[in-house]
């Protein structure tokens, strides 16, 4: 579903993602992991296609097209979402309208027929319901005065109403207290299948034991310098970080060295 | 920020959709104005004699007054003597159905999108139509006849209401009150005319397009409500006009007068041409709007939504005389490319527990000056009254400007002021949210923007509501901050 290949973006000329690698297939949930700085929240960025991300080297190609092509609103139709870490406030825009606008742009996309207002209100009940949002927060301006830990379920009610084919959590489970932690994780599990895939940035193991993952990758400096399965997060968990910094940067020293 | 600069542009670069000329035959004064200009016009409407000395009074207050030196913008030099001042469609014979109105001025109107005729039944509104000067068609005077409301052009009401327009003409914005009045006073043209009588509620909402439309001719539209006692009506004003590179004058005058227990409502979407990108061209909108609530508990609501001209200067007042009565501003006003704005209210507090409230929502983009100007004056005799003033400014890009203006002046120290104001930016970061859901960065901005201005949106009648949010999309298509 999404192939990177080598990929270099920099960010007001600083190089930030340094060579990634990643093959992420239908079905599969992957964490990436790392210290602060490493370059998760920069690798979803580019993958959204926010401004000011560019990208140097390298290709990803979603869905067998050239992902980096796209506009930002073209991925997010294509089946790309971004969880965001920082969920924007929009005042006067109320929440259900927001869905609704979304819905509509993404169905006309995809040459579906528009959604009347009886089916989106029963779907908007329905998944309500899953991720165990509260119906008053609907009709609300969007994200305006939400707690924390509301923005971050408005993000995943957003995620169960718009269907993509491949979420990216950024940070999701940051400023989250373990009750909201343990909703939004039962909802993203709800949300799974064998037709979707999702990315999972995380600093923490935490969220790993709700949302168990197929793969985990430790971002540092720009470049995942190990991959494995689930059981890396808990090494990670228990041995921090450091251990795979030095080999990184041993790694690095024996590659100036040879050239 | 590449693509940002590239959008903002693209809005500068926007061409006004609804600029066009109408080639109809004209009957033009020639440019000027004097006493005889003066009489002339009275002649060729046929006017009584205390019309055409109220007219000459106004005039010799045109011509001692100065010219305002205090708003917030370089006030282009206008040469009053080179406009014309009469402007009529040559054609002189009133229709009694479409039918036999000009082909060319319907077509005008399809372009526009007005729903003239019959869809304008199905949606209950009965249109006056002035076209540059002149009302060409009034519709659905006869429902209105039954009930004994009177909606129908000023030159009409003069010759079958004479009483009711001496009354009340110049009562709430005399013919001295500032130079463009004054020359309002002097030279106005023909507008609209409502009588609502006691305690009746008008059943539709009665709608007036205005279009200027010949080159070098100022408009002066003269428009008088009066709400009988316990009576209510709302009243539509939209208007667009066709391109020019002359700039143009309008300078209206409206006075609303709301007896006992009446209440009338006021919504205006302006969109008239507001100048090319460099600023050349575009109608200068300096129009005079006063209401009186006049008997107790009485009510006067103005809503605008002002997309276009040049410049808009205008500040839509409420003198509360009456005890318990109620006035209402809002206000949506948009500035792009050089375009200036510099409007607001004046609410004049004179009788006990007067209440009046102000929501004015600014829209800055291009290179376009938004002011709010608003005076809250509570009299001695105003006990308890009570004003909520919020002035939000929202800008778009790096090179416009907001500025607000508020004036207090109370001379009760039982009335409550509140003023309440802010200043946003549209943040890239809430565009780019939008996009990652799908909704491109036009729409993402229509969104964004009529999610600021819904307060005042949703105080227009249903129909023009929708009307205005179309066309505020319009105005800011392709622009992100």
């Amino acid at each position: 579903m999404l192939s990177i290949k080598n990929l270099h973006a920099e960010v007001e000329g600083k190089q930030i993602l340094k060579g990634i690698n990643l093959e992420i297939k239908t079905g599969e949930v992957h964490a990436i992991m790392g210290p602060n700085g490493s370059g998760k929240s920069s690798l979803a960025s580019v993958l959204a296609g926010r401004q000011n991300y560019n990208v140097t080297e390298g290709e990803v190609i979603f869905k067998g097209r050239n992902l980096l092509e796209q506009k930002p609103e073209v991925r997010a139709r294509e089946g790309l979402f971004l969880a965001f870490q920082y969920p924007i406030e929009i005042p006067g825009v109320s929440n259900i309208n927001f869905l609704k606008t979304a819905l509509a742009e993404i169905r006309a996309y995809k040459n579906l027929p528009p959604v009347d207002a009886k089916e989106f209100l029963r779907l908007t009940k329905e998944k309500q319901k899953l991720v165990e949002f509260d119906a008053r927060l609907v009709n609300r301006s969007l994200n305006e005065g939400f707690s924390g830990g509301e923005k971050k379920r408005n993000e995943i009610l957003q995620l169960a109403m718009l269907e993509p084919e491949l979420a990216i959590l950024d940070e999701t489970d940051s400023g989250l207290d373990i009750d909201a932690l343990r909703i939004v994780s039962k909802g993203v599990n709800k949300l799974r299948s064998d037709k979707n895939a999702f990315v999972i940035i995380t600093h923490y193991q935490r969220l790993l034991e709700y949302i168990v993952p197929d793969f985990v990758h430790v971002l540092y400096d720009g470049r995942i310098v190990k991959s494995g399965t689930k059981e890396l997060a808990l090494e990670l968990e228990e041995r921090g970080y450091d251990w795979l910094k030095e080999e990184a940067h041993g790694k690095e020293s024996l590659e100036k060295a040879t050239i | 920020m590449g693509n940002d600069n590239e959008i903002i542009d693209n809005i500068a670069n926007k061409e006004y959709e609804f600029g066009f000329v109408t080639d109809i035959e004209m009957d033009i004064a020639p440019a000027g104005l004097n006493d005889d200009t003066v009489r002339y016009i009275s002649e060729k409407k046929g006017e009584p004699e205390w019309l055409l000395s109220w007219r000459l009074k106004g005039f010799q207050s045109f011509q001692k007054q100065k010219l305002p030196e205090w708003q917030n913008f370089d006030l282009p030099t206008i040469d009053f003597q080179k406009i014309s001042y009469y402007a009529a469609p040559k054609s002189k014979k009133k229709y009694d159905s479409l039918d036999q109105v000009d082909p060319e001025l319907l077509a005008t109107f399809a372009k526009l999108g007005i729903p003239l005729s019959e869809q304008k039944t199905l949606a209950g509104v009965a249109v006056d139509v002035v076209f540059d000067s002149v009302s060409v068609t009034t519709t659905y005077k006869e429902k209105l006849n039954e009930l004994g409301i009177i909606f129908c052009s000023f030159g009409e009401a003069v010759k079958k209401h004479p009483g009711l327009v001496e009354k009340y003409l110049g009562s709430v914005v005399p013919h001295s009150d500032n130079i463009f009045a004054a020359l309002n006073a002097a030279a106005f043209s023909d507008g609209s005319f409502v009588y609502i009588p006691k305690g009746v509620r008008c059943p539709m909402e009665l709608s007036t397009y205005f279009r200027i439309n010949t080159e070098n001719t100022g408009q002066f539209e003269r428009t008088l409500i009066i709400a009988d006692e316990g009576s209510y009506v709302s009243y539509l004003e939209g208007c667009t006009a066709p391109m020019r590179d002359e700039n143009q004058l309008h300078a209206a005058v409206v006075e609303l007068i709301a007896l006992e227990n009446a209440e009338i409502k006021y919504s205006t979407v302006q969109n008239w041409y507001p100048g090319d990108k460099e600023g050349r061209g575009g109608i200068y909108n300096f129009v005079t709007k006063r209401g009186i609530c006049k008997g107790a508990n009485s009510k006067i609501s103005w809503t605008q939504v002002e997309t276009g001209s040049a410049i808009t200067w205008k500040y839509p007042s409420v003198i509360l005389q009456g005890d318990n009565s109620t006035g209402e501003f809002y206000s949506v006003a948009v500035t792009r490319n050089r375009q200036i704005a510099d409007t607001g209210t004046k609410m004049y507090h004179i009788g006990r527990n007067t209440r009046s409230r102000i929501i004015s929502k600014g829209i800055s983009a291009g290179k376009g000056h938004n002011s709010y100007r608003g005076l809250v004056q509570i009299g001695s005799k105003a006990d308890e009254a009570r004003n909520f003033t919020q002035c939000d400014s929202l800008l778009i890009g790096d090179q416009c400007g907001a500025h607000t203006f508020p004036y207090i002046e109370s001379r009760n120290n039982t009335a409550t002021v509140e003023h309440e104001a802010t200043t946003s930016k549209i943040g890239e970061d809430q565009i780019f949210y939008l996009n990652q859901r799908g909704i491109d960065s036009e729409k993402a901005v229509a969104l964004i923007i009529n999610g600021y201005a819904r307060e005042v949106l949703n105080q227009l009648p249903m129909e023009f509501a929708v009307e205005a949010q179309k066309l505020l999309s319009i105005t800011l298509e392709g622009s992100v901050g």
